[in-house]
């Protein structure tokens, strides 16, 4: 990480702020975001010890099976199987290891385990819809689970969420915090969706979808997908290392 | 190479299913534990009771424990807490008063906590912090000193019996300083 030389020897790291590749926090089509985005600009606050540090959750925060949320009961989920892996990097390229990646997500037949969920549909008692890991020294993860069907929402006429599995990332420091959404390939509910096109750029969009893999798909077994994800890197121009 | 950003989306209604909440640091019988807390409300004054609140500090003794911090300090302290709210859009954490800290200025932070507020709702997550009250430091702290008075005052948080409340208001006339970070 690139650090700003600063007085008195204490150096931070410095992180480059968003230009505009994040969802508006007021996005109408988006009927929530109307009572709850802040009206107020946002104030800018300065990279300080405690927006460059960040919570160092690993060894105890995940138990091995956690990866696999096609074992989490006696039996097997019902619906495709799937395995999601890619590599958590920030915007200079470089892994992101050790961190904390956290996941849920609806069963295959669009239903979350959920007491607010009330979209009519099964309810799978071989499947939780949760699941957690560690990156590696590299920022690779992996998850095994099932693909999660879509669902009907409030927010319009007919509104249906595109098949989505929720991401919660922390990076290495509190600015690096995101949570996110990886969407499926070619899904026909983008179009109608207003939580996937509050994105402002269609490129941006894209980077949220997985991208089947045949590399990482296993014969027989289970598809790959492949998602990567990319967190805040330096502000500065990044120094080579040597 | 600089690789674009992925964007960020709204954690949805369900998010408790897969953020499990670890709201309390210390033991609440703890010498010097403090619970904070209050509620989340939007733009109509309503309760939100779908948001999560996350806290992020130093340890009493300023320290991180990171290893981004030059300092070199080590902690045994998390520093990290969350907690959904509740149908009543109440939230609480039970943790210990961070230290004051160095800027690289030559300055001083008054103690407080980095807050992040996400939310059905809330397309990426909003950022505030939490200052505690009658604190000497305030008034020299290099954030909370640039804002006007009756902006800061929403980041100061109010005594109560049995600790400290600190509303955040999304939206609305009393709505809290979020800020980019
Ligand atoms: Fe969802």
């Amino acid at each position: 990480m690139t650090v700003s030389d600063a007085p008195r020897g204490l150096a931070l790291p410095s992180y480059r702020r968003d230009e505009g590749t994040h969802p508006p926090l007021l996005y109408p089509d988006y009927l929530a975001t109307r009572l709850r985005a802040p009206a107020r600009p946002l104030t800018i606050l300065p990279q300080l010890l405690t927006e460059v540090t960040g919570p160092v959750l690993g060894e105890g925060a995940v138990d091995a099976d956690d990866h696999d949320l096609t074992r989490q009961h006696t039996g097997d989920p019902l619906g495709e199987r799937i395995i999601v892996s890619g590599r958590v990097l920030d915007s200079d390229g470089r892994a992101v290891p050790n961190t904390l990646v956290e996941v849920w997500q609806a069963n295959a037949a669009g239903r979350y385990r959920h007491a607010g969920d009330r979209h009519p549909a099964p309810l799978d008692p071989n499947f939780t819809g949760v699941g957690r890991c560690l990156t590696d020294e590299h920022g690779n993860y992996r998850f095994v689970t099932v693909k999660p069907g879509a669902y009907p929402w409030g927010n319009h006429e007919n509104a249906w969420r595109p098949a989505h599995i929720h991401f919660s990332l922390f990076g290495r420091a509190f600015t690096q915090r995101l949570v996110t959404q990886m969407y499926f390939p070619g899904d026909p509910l983008f179009a109608h969706d207003p939580i996937f096109n509050s994105i402002p750029d269609p490129r941006a969009r894209e980077r949220l979808i997985g991208q089947f893999d045949l590399a990482t798909t296993e014969p027989e077994w289970a598809l790959g997908y492949r998602f990567d994800i990319v967190l805040r890197g330096s502000a500065a121009t990044p120094v080579e290392q040597p | 190479m600089t690789l674009p950003l992925t964007p960020s989306q709204t954690v949805g209604p369900y998010f408790t299913l897969g953020l499990s909440a670890a709201n309390q640091l210390v033991p609440a019988d703890q010498p010097g534990a403090v619970r904070i807390g209050g509620f989340v409300f939007d733009g109509a004054g309503e309760p939100v009771p779908d948001a999560l609140v996350e806290t992020w500090q130093a340890d009493p003794d300023g320290s991180f424990g990171h290893p981004d911090d030059p300092r070199g300090l080590s902690s045994s302290f998390s520093g990290f807490a969350r907690c959904p709210t509740s149908p009543d859009g109440s939230w609480s954490v039970v943790t210990l008063k961070p230290g004051a800290l160095p800027t690289p200025g030559g300055g001083t932070e008054a103690p407080h906590l980095d807050i992040s507020v996400f939310a059905r709702g809330l397309l990426d997550r909003v950022t505030t912090r939490l200052y505690f009250p009658g604190e000497a430091a305030n008034t020299a702290d290099p954030v909370l000193s640039a804002l006007a008075p009756e902006a800061a005052a929403t980041l100061v948080a109010v005594p109560v019996s049995g600790g400290l409340r600190f509303d955040i208001h999304l939206q609305g006339p009393d709505e809290t300083v979020f800020f980019s970070v």
